[in-house]
């Protein structure tokens, strides 16, 4: 985990990514414990109201749930929970930009298109 | 009620005036930034409030007590401070020892804890250790004592790298641990920036702001573009101050954020605490 001063997003969302993308790629996997609050807060010196203000953002997605006395445990079925947020952001946050960038560009649609084929087919190369 | 109240503080030195009929209160369970230009009236504040100087008129309530030549407020507040009051041909372990003597708050265990996690060697005399070390005493002590009010003016001088990551890490922990209002005077603004809450500016003797730093940093912003364009944004707005690149113009502006106009040029970016506390007080050291 990092935190990015240069960017212009507030510290808390900075955690809630950082903790969600964890989850994601199974860093933390379901019905296991994340750090504490406690411990987030000592590793990267940030106050401990600004982690739990992060984590709550996971709480109130379902991502996370508090177990008292224990900590706060990843719930089941939270990456398919993120999965589904991420694809319902994919547009907004790359097509979008994809395309205002294009247009700036002078790019037509086919040669949009004919891009994102050969990207595919990179990926599916190189894996 | 737990805070530290200052009322209408006012303190003269001969015909210079320190702190002028200043009034704000620090909350219980919180940490502060207190952040002031050299000279701005900061350690004048903080001795006050620890009882070390008296003000002309006003006074300071700690948990509704008067601080004012007061014994009883030495179990609730602390402060660690650049002077070293201590006898400084005592032992580390002899203050240890007669600190737990003369403070019923005062945790020798976790003195001794801490001083372990330093590598502070005990049975050194004060004045053999080094500036860097002498500094860790002096947290150490600050840190094992269970006040409810810590106040540490200049922590970290004379500490390396290392040494000032240990002590954020310790003195956070113990927060977690143990909440209480820790107060950071400090000019290293960045190093504090994210383990602060709340922020406490004090600008030529008067409190120029108090709130906290999420809030500050929405409100700060700056805009940069056409100089032309830029100003017809700034109009009617609390401009803090500009930068001039050639043609381009760079705003600095605090107040609540504005859309930009349609198919503007401008740019809008963040600030960060220091860069607004730069610009904030800039007008003063003219």
């Amino acid at each position: 985990m990092k935190i990015n001063q240069n960017t212009d997003k507030p510290i808390f969302i900075q955690i809630a990514e950082q903790l969600e993308d964890s989850i994601f790629t199974g860093v933390f996997p379901e019905e296991t414990k994340i750090p504490s609050t406690n411990e987030i807060s000592a590793l990267l010196n940030i106050n401990p109201h600004t982690v739990l203000k992060g984590m709550n953002m996971l709480v109130d997605e379902e991502i996370i749930y508090k177990k008292r006395g224990l900590g706060m445990y990843v719930k089941e079925g939270a990456v398919n929970k993120i999965r589904h947020k991420r694809q319902g952001q994919f547009y907004k946050q790359y097509i979008s930009a994809l395309i205002e960038e294009a247009c700036k560009l002078q790019m037509t649609k086919e040669d949009v298109i004919n891009l994102i084929e050969r990207g595919f087919k990179d990926e599916y190369n190189s894996n | 009620m737990n805070t530290i109240q200052i009322k209408n503080i006012t303190k003269k030195y001969k015909d210079v005036t320190a702190l002028d009929n200043v009034s704000f209160s620090f909350e219980q369970g919180k940490i502060y930034g207190l952040l002031g230009r050299n000279g701005a009236g900061k350690s004048t504040l903080i001795n006050i409030i620890a009882n070390r100087i008296f003000p002309d008129s006003g006074e300071v309530l700690i948990d509704g007590i008067n601080a004012r030549e007061n014994m009883a407020v030495h179990e609730k507040i602390h402060c660690m401070s650049e002077q070293d009051l201590y006898n400084t041909s005592l032992k580390v372990k002899e203050h240890f020892k007669w600190m737990n003597r003369f403070y019923d708050c005062f945790d020798i265990e976790k003195a001794y804890s801490i001083a372990e996690k330093f590598n502070l060697n005990t049975n050194k005399k004060f004045k053999q250790l080094s500036k860097g070390y002498q500094s860790i005493f002096k947290l150490t002590v600050a840190i094992a004592l269970n006040v409810p009010y810590l106040i540490f003016d200049e922590p970290v001088l004379g500490l390396d790298a290392n040494h000032r990551e240990l002590f954020y890490n310790i003195l956070l922990n113990d927060y977690e641990e143990n909440p209480r209002t820790i107060i950071f005077a400090t000019h290293l603004i960045e190093e504090v920036a994210n383990i602060i809450e709340d922020v406490v500016i004090i600008d030529s003797g008067k409190l120029l702001l108090q709130d906290s730093v999420e809030n500050l940093l929405e409100k700060g912003y700056c805009v940069s573009g056409v100089s032309a364009e830029v100003d017809r944004f700034c109009t009617g707005k609390n401009l803090i101050g500009e930068d001039v690149l050639g043609g381009m113009k760079l705003a600095y502006i605090l107040g609540e954020r504005e859309e930009l106009p349609q198919n503007s040029n401008l740019q809008i970016t963040n600030m960060n605490l220091q860069k607004l506390f730069v610009k904030l007080t800039e007008k003063g050291g003219i």
